[in-house]
């Protein structure tokens, strides 16, 4: 088939773009939607907030997750906060300056008309949490406190502690919950998605696997949304949980979704170094602490052995400090990751394996005493302690650069659908707010965007539209999905190889890292592209998992998480490779100032790359969406 | 560091399990004891034996699948998750004894992985505020005194786990219920429907057949996230308010 | 669900009691009710009989008195025995839920958290149940020794003190004796503070206190009550 990418904007000025939408759509009739069944896959903050609001508005829905329960989603995870254009602190604030603030972070690779929408119904989102309970920091008048995040100017960060997106991630898992007790979400925990069934070019049902059985089982829907997040274990260690994978969006991809921007990655410079070969997660430390520490390295190779304390001052390289006079410790994200990358390179890493930066606090204990510090960082510093044992009031902490979020994604039109009619998708797996870089506290305003109240008003939209009828599992494109999917695992259980899928997944991840991760160059990437289909040729010819497919079987789990990620890695490469700029997440090497910065090209790179799955081993076909700019003018970014 | 595993295997929840000794040597201390078993089932699938499988996800100590019982403790000798433990907690040479969660109402499915798709049905069964998406008032509507707000966080922090479960003598679920029955009834927003809430909430988790709370505190103790055993006796209040209005009123 | 608060609801035309008898917290709270009573009546129990060490005269006249009249005295021995049937039913009941609820119990290690008196709470209970039949068989029935309530003193009452005075002549039976105020020491010390959880009344701030009324009256009733008994093995009652 053919592929025009129709991003379907409505017409008009950017910032009625949205309540046009809604004058203009169709409407399903209540009486209706008791007969439209949806599938959502993934029950984060996207997929659990959409298929509560489908299951209240009447449709019957469909949930699944392959953990053990909803609530386990990784925006749990998520520490720092939510943005919402409140102007509570009556700073200035307003939805145009954090429609703004998200397309200037983004790099100016996001859409307009998406991203002022988020901007319009982040409002709302923090209505509807506080209704739920969702427990926000308040101040002493009993109102909603907020903080300034990630470098914002105003102050428009809502907060639950550190947990804000465990706070957030329950609201929407209680709201699932109450649908689910109210018969319209039919819940399927311990579920994962093996692929996605096309029934005459519309995405009508999922196969599935029952991890606790192995059963192979089909579900058909009026539509599937998949809120399936992201694919930072592309790079196996990363800030994600173990469980998060590529599956779901990767399957659609073969099935004909296009995958947008899969080279937007993004990198966070602060997370507890790698402690060994054993080490199987990084952790995340707030950036705050950038506020406060102190970031070097030796300056002789020959000292990075040594115990901190025993390095003389004058032997010790404040690297960002003397690089960016201004900025210093608080050079944003991606600057301070690639400097800390840098000095690693040249050898002058400190800690096991080398890969690690100092973070020292000892001037700032000496200004400010321990107490302070102790007031201000405390629980990070006892996170600290428990993970690497030593005591950061004493010795300077380790950091070292990790994946964190991962901007790009299936590529999805105004109305969160993809180009495959019936298939939405939502979240941190679709590509369409962030640009090439997300602003901190913007994820969790996202999934709830897209879940509470983008997809449930444009599903409708479509059904509306739609002619479609009910469709049976008997089809035969369902049972060949089933085949096919069960020809795969019998294929995994059966190569009997010498190496174990957590093997492959590490080898994958170094290169990964090493070539395709915060600093790219066309050979790094070229070296990428040669080695990727290597490894997967070796992982189906070499790789062990044990066991059988009618059983709970995690090494089964994993391996076909891991095959997915052998062939999406590639995909990332290419990529990469095609986009001749840096820009957010997506450096590259050859493309940047006198400074470090990165170096755009908007003349030639202001579009959209979407990428067409065309078989594995064969190369990809891109398609570009334009990015046109109607209401903000496209600047260059100086950290100077 | 050279350790001794006794790990509890079992095939199914319809096979019996046992305990089974292996051998964990050159375990480094900086590992987290999920890592360990990490380790440890590389070289078992080396072998030709099957993984030993268990629950985890986050290894942040924020999502709650982890759960072991090691050496007779819920997620072992820290206050903590399983994913936050580290081997440097354990002496070099020692035997750790691993177990799943016990309880009747959280079955083994296979090995250390337990079901606890209870808790999600205690959920359902009124561990929410009844608002739909749309109609929210402004957020700052209702005031929250902001100790209000504290303690219901504190409440709220509970990440489901079940260690709680795993601890108490009874395997009660009184932590659990309390804790969500706490967080929503310290906020005007869930205070209006705290009685039927309170009534259902209770009766769901007898019907799931989770023990009694006899009140010894194990799970506080076992809590990683420090939940409090007021939580209970608030609910405890709420409760018996809520059975005389029921009767009465 | 529904159904279940929709029982909840339906019972409620058939009482409180009922409601309470059917939720496991309903449960905590009869057995918190009616240990706060038994509680009452130990200590009261106990202050009577203390009156040993002020004389024959004055414990034979407070026994006199308690006999007095016959309606007050069945109506709290009925009293007593609902409160005693109710705690011990709803106990036993709960332990059959909590035995079920833990149908494979752990290999390795040591309980968290939980103290010896709460772990024991039911079969020190236990104990202190077979301990108040043979109390009642002893001193109530006179079944051990039918001569003790024979007793009687120059003006025709029933000697109580003499009864005590021979009744804990054996050392065998007042050992037994101590020991089981030594159970109920356990018993209480976990109990009194217990019930004030179950009733909703305890709470970070307060526990402190509770704990310390339960461990002291505990310890205050054992070594009131294993008083009255030493007195005696030692002759100093006679």
């Amino acid at each position: 088939m053919s592929i025009t990418l129709d991003s379907k904007i409505p017409s008009g000025p950017v910032p009625s773009k949205w309540s046009r939408y809604r004058q203009d759509m169709k409407l399903v009739n209540p009486a209706n939607k008791r007969k439209f069944n949806v599938i959502v896959v993934g029950t984060g903050l996207a997929g659990a907030s959409a298929a509560a609001t489908l299951g209240e508005l009447g449709y019957q829905v469909k949930a699944f997750c392959f953990q053990d329960s909803p609530r386990r989603a990784h925006s749990i995870a998520a520490q720092g906060g939510i943005n919402a254009a409140k102007n509570y602190r009556n700073d200035g604030d307003s939805i145009y300056r954090l429609f703004y603030d998200t397309i200037k972070g983004g790099d100016f690779r996001a859409r307009e008309a998406n991203v002022h929408r988020l901007a319009e119904v982040s409002v709302n989102i923090i209505d509807q949490c506080v209704a739920q309970g969702v427990p926000f920091a308040r101040e002493y008048s009993g109102l909603l406190d907020n903080r300034s995040f990630g470098g914002a100017q105003v102050s428009r960060t809502f907060y639950a502690r550190g947990q804000t997106g465990q706070q957030l991630l329950i609201g929407a898992y209680q709201a699932l919950e109450r649908q689910i007790a109210a018969g319209t979400v039919e819940m399927h925990a311990r579920t994962e998605l093996l692929d996605i069934v096309l029934v005459d070019g519309h995405a009508r049902g999922i196969i599935t696997r029952n991890l606790v059985t192995g059963k192979i089982e089909a579900y058909a829907a009026a539509a599937v949304v998949l809120a399936t997040g992201g694919y930072g274990n592309v790079f196996y260690l990363s800030t994600n949980a173990k469980g998060c994978n590529v599956t779901a969006t990767w399957r659609a991809h073969k099935k004909g979704a296009l995958f947008a921007n899969p080279c937007y990655t993004q990198i966070h410079p602060t997370c507890i170094p790698v402690s060994g070969d054993h080490q199987s997660k990084l952790t995340l430390m707030s950036e705050s602490l950038r506020n406060d520490g102190r970031v070097w390295v030796p300056k002789r190779l020959e000292d990075c052995g040594k115990p901190a304390s025993s390095i003389a001052e004058s032997d010790r390289d404040y690297y960002l400090e003397r690089k960016y006079p201004s900025y210093g410790n608080l050079a944003p994200r991606d600057i301070a990751s690639r400097a800390a990358k840098q000095v690693c390179d040249d050898g002058r890493g400190v800690g096991p394996g080398g890969r690690g930066v100092y973070l020292d606090f000892a001037d700032s204990i000496r200004r400010l005493g321990e107490n302070k510090i102790r007031e201000r960082y405390g629980n990070l510093f006892d996170m600290y302690r428990q993970i690497t044992g030593e005591n950061a009031y004493q010795q300077p902490m380790r950091m070292y650069p990790a994946i964190h979020y991962t901007m790009g994604g299936l590529w999805v039109d105004y109305e969160l659908m993809s180009n495959v009619p019936g298939l939405f998708v939502i979240g941190e797996a679709n590509f369409s707010d962030h640009g090439a870089n997300r602003l901190g506290a913007s994820a969790l305003m996202q999934g709830l965007a897209d879940g509470y109240f983008v997809l449930p008003q444009t599903i409708g939209g479509y059904f509306a539209a739609s002619k479609n009828g009910e469709v049976s599992v008997d089809r035969p494109e369902f049972r060949q999905a089933i085949e096919d999917v069960e020809t795969r695992i019998n294929k995994l259980l059966s190569i009997n190889g010498k190496k174990t899928v957590t093997e492959f997944h590490r080898e994958l991840g170094k290169l990964m890292w090493d070539d395709v991760g915060m600093a790219r160059t066309k050979d790094s990437l070229q070296q990428a592209l040669k080695r990727i289909p290597e490894l997967r040729n070796e992982f189906w010819e070499n790789v062990n998992v044990l066991g059988g497919g009618l059983e709970l079987n995690q090494a089964l789990e994993q391996a076909g998480r891991v095959a997915d990620f052998l062939e999406f890695g590639e995909l990332l490469a290419y990529d990469a490779m095609q986009r001749e700029e840096s820009c957010g997440g997506h450096f590259r090497e050859e493309y940047q100032t006198e400074d470090g910065e990165a170096l755009r090209n908007d003349g030639e790179y202001a579009f959209v790359s979407a990428w067409e799955h065309k078989g594995v081993d064969q190369f990809p076909v891109l398609h570009k969406e334009p990015l046109v700019y109607e209401e903000v003018k496209m600047a260059q970014r100086s950290y100077k | 560091m050279n350790l001794t595993l006794r790990v509890w295997r079992q095939k199914s929840s319809a096979s019996a399990g046992q305990f089974v000794t292996y051998d964990a040597h050159d375990i480094s201390p900086d590992m987290s004891f999920l890592e360990m078993i990490d380790v440890v089932n590389d070289r078992l699938i080396k072998k030709g034996e099957e993984q030993i499988a268990f629950d985890h996800d986050c290894r942040e100590g924020i999502c709650g699948m982890c759960s072991l019982v090691i050496n007779g403790t819920p997620h072992g000798p820290l206050q903590t998750t399983t994913c936050q433990l580290h081997m440097r907690s354990f002496k070099d040479g020692e035997t750790i004894t691993i177990e799943p969660w016990r309880a009747g109402p959280f079955p083994v499915l296979r090995d250390l992985v337990v079901d606890r798709s209870a808790f999600d049905r205690i959920i359902q069964s009124g561990g929410y505020v009844s608002v739909s998406t749309g109609g929210a008032p402004d957020g700052n509507a209702i005031p929250v005194p902001k100790a209000d707000a504290d303690r219901a966080f504190d409440a709220a922090t509970c990440i489901g786990c079940g260690a709680c479960v795993a601890a108490c003598k009874n395997a009660s679920a009184m932590l659990f219920v309390s804790a969500k029955v706490s967080h929503l009834s310290l906020l005007p927003q869930g205070r209006v429907e705290e009685e039927r809430r309170a009534l259902q909430m209770v009766a769901k988790m007898d019907e799931e057949g989770f023990g009694n709370c006899t009140n010894t505190g194990s799970c506080e103790a076992a809590c990683p996230k420090g939940i409090s055993l007021d939580n209970i006796a608030r609910m405890n209040r709420i409760y018996a308010k809520a059975l005389i209005k029921n009767s009465v009123g | 669900m529904a159904a279940s608060v929709q029982n909840l609801q339906k019972r409620s035309s058939a009482g409180l009691l009922l409601q309470l008898w059917h939720s496991s917290l309903g449960k905590k709270y009869i057995m918190a009710v009616t240990g706060l009573g038994l509680y009452l009546f130990v200590i009261i129990h106990m202050v009577g009989n203390l009156q040993i060490f002020m004389g024959a005269e004055k414990l034979n006249a407070y026994a006199a008195l308690l006999k007095s009249n016959a309606g007050v005295l069945w109506g709290a021995r009925i009293g007593l025995l609902a409160i005693v049937g109710l705690h011990i039913t709803s106990a036993l009941q709960l332990a059959g839920i909590n035995r079920k609820a833990r149908p494979v119990g752990y290999a390795a290690g040591k309980p968290v958290a939980s103290t010896f008196a709460q772990r024991t709470i039911l079969l020190s209970g236990l104990i202190i149940l077979a301990f108040i039949l043979f109390h009642l068989a002893h001193y109530t029935l006179g079944l051990v020794d039918p001569s003790l309530l024979a007793l009687q003193d120059g003006t025709g009452r029933h000697d109580v003190y003499r009864m005590v005075q021979q009744g804990f002549s054996n050392p065998l039976v007042s050992i037994f004796y101590i020991v089981a105020m030594g159970l109920l020491l356990l018993h209480l010390s976990h109990g009194v503070s217990s019930l004030f959880q179950s009733l909703g009344l305890r709470s970070k701030k307060t526990v402190g206190v509770f704990d310390k009324l339960a461990k002291g009256s505990a310890l205050l009733l054992f070594l009131g009550n294993s008083a009255i008994v030493i007195a005696v093995l030692f002759g100093l009652i006679k």
